[in-house]
């Protein structure tokens, strides 16, 4: 088996990393890159837990080869906090307890950070529907979609103080 | 397995022809990766076709046609600022596919080439006259031949490609004035799921009058069921109650479903009818100029 040897960008660093053509990008993250938050779910791209970006678009890490990711730049859970600060959707998260177990936690938050980039202001629907896909089998959601809509409603002030 | 990278159509032609296994091509690899990691389908040469110029472009051609490339993703094809005044109703046929994570990397092409009959924007490319562009080895060279995407799928799992036959493009026709085109899908839940069924309409009118009709079921046969009846039903008509319950009746006595947990044979045939005149409603405002 001819390994594949790959150059990509992880959350603003430069990494190369040798992989089987099989391996998903979740596969190199957590094994190869001991990148971990990212979870595998279901493998299948229906639970939303291995969500990553991929030159700024989400996907399921899961369903994207190791081998893919040559030249991409992948943004994961990894890359949201600073060494200083939790970022404002983790301390919301935290603040109205809209994780349990934690597993989807790290995918959902990912993909909000992605919705939040492309639509400062969803409504309820937008939120429920753009993360249809992240499952989560603790909160029954409406934890989860609070804090995303009062992070998005600060950042929005945040933003117009800013002006 | 081999993963391979060409650049040009000419060299992913080459590669599929010198393969002796199993040859799958990849671009957004949402169906190609679950079959791989479930050891259902295990390529010998995987092509991933993402390399080669203009498969991610989406092109409005001179004439008002339209050329998809291969690895647009649905995301794409929802963003893209005009496409979807143009065609609606493909452009929300393809948004209904998986999550926002599987928008991200699933194509048209792979909703086709999977094979599945309840595929949601195989319907919709068949009832805008979409053409495949297949490209493959001749004694010179290569050449591309267009095929109809209604031409592609023959049954569950089951396409008309053959060996060597690489899908180089998607070509939407220009949008008639006064056209509209819907699709809509019954799910049992409101998102992530598999179409129980699913209905493409598309319509064109002389003022009132639908002039041109094309009605497309999937998921109630093994393969997409093009509706001459319900066509008929509706051509002439102003979509007059008289004519959406023809069109209803033929929608249904043109399905042949199967009976399955998620739907059984009654269901879907009478759903079918019902999903017709909704999205013939749809269309039939859009060809009136609304903005739905």
């Amino acid at each position: 088996m001819s390994m594949i040897h790959v150059n990509t960008t992880v959350n603003g660093d430069e990494v190369d990393f040798v992989c089987d053509p099989r391996e998903t990008l979740l596969d190199v993250l957590r094994d190869r890159l001991s990148l971990t938050g990212a979870k595998e779910g279901c493998g299948t791209g229906d639970c939303g837990a291995c969500s990553v970006t991929v030159d700024d678009r989400l996907v399921c890490s899961c369903l994207m080869l190791g081998a893919e990711a040559e030249g991409k730049s992948i943004a994961t859970i990894e890359g949201m906090a600073t060494t200083e600060a939790l970022d404002p959707l983790q301390v919301k998260f935290i603040e109205y307890a809209a994780l349990q177990c934690g597993i989807c936690t790290p995918g959902i938050l990912i993909a909000t950070r992605a919705l939040l980039a492309k639509n400062p202001d969803p409504t309820e629907e937008e939120v429920r529907y753009w993360l249809a896909g992240n499952l989560c089998r603790c909160t029954g959601y409406d934890k989860i979609i609070r804090a995303v809509l009062d992070t998005a409603k600060d950042l929005r002030a945040d933003a117009g103080e800013a002006r | 397995m081999q993963y391979h990278t060409p650049d040009s159509f000419e060299d992913a032609v080459a590669i599929a022809n010198a393969a002796t296994g199993t040859t799958r091509f990849l671009a957004g690899g949402t169906d190609v990766l679950v079959q791989l990691r479930a050891d259902i389908v295990t390529p010998d040469d995987l092509i991933d076709i993402k390399h080669i110029a203009g498969t991610h472009d989406i092109t409005h051609n001179a004439d008002g046609s339209w050329t998809i490339g291969v690895a647009v993703t649905g995301a794409e094809m929802s963003e893209h600022p005009t496409l979807k005044n143009d065609w609606p109703g493909l452009v929300e046929a393809m948004d209904l596919v998986g999550s926002t994570q599987i928008q991200g990397r699933a194509t048209l092409v792979g909703n086709l080439c999977n094979g599945s009959p309840a595929a949601d924007s195989v319907p919709a490319m068949i009832a805008i006259n979409a053409s495949i562009d297949i490209t493959n080895a001749t004694d010179t060279g290569t050449a591309t031949r267009q095929v109809a995407a209604a031409d592609i799928h023959t049954g569950p799992g089951k396409t008309s490609l053959t060996k060597g036959d690489v899908i180089s493009a998607v070509n939407i026709p220009a949008v008639q004035p006064n056209s509209g085109d819907a699709y809509l899908r019954f799910i049992p839940r409101t998102e992530m799921d598999i179409a129980v069924v699913g209905v493409a309409v598309n319509l064109t009118l002389e003022g009132d009058t639908i002039t041109a009709a094309k009605v497309v079921l999937g998921a109630v046969a093994p393969s997409y069921v093009t509706v001459t009846d319900a066509a008929n039903a509706l051509i002439g008509s102003t979509l007059d109650e008289a004519a959406l319950d023809a069109l209803a009746t033929a929608a249904s006595a043109a399905c042949n479903p199967i009976d399955d947990k998620r739907g059984t044979i009654e269901f879907r045939t009478q759903v079918s009818g019902v999903l017709a005149k909704r999205a013939a409603v749809i269309a039939y405002a859009r060809a009136k100029g609304a903005n739905t």
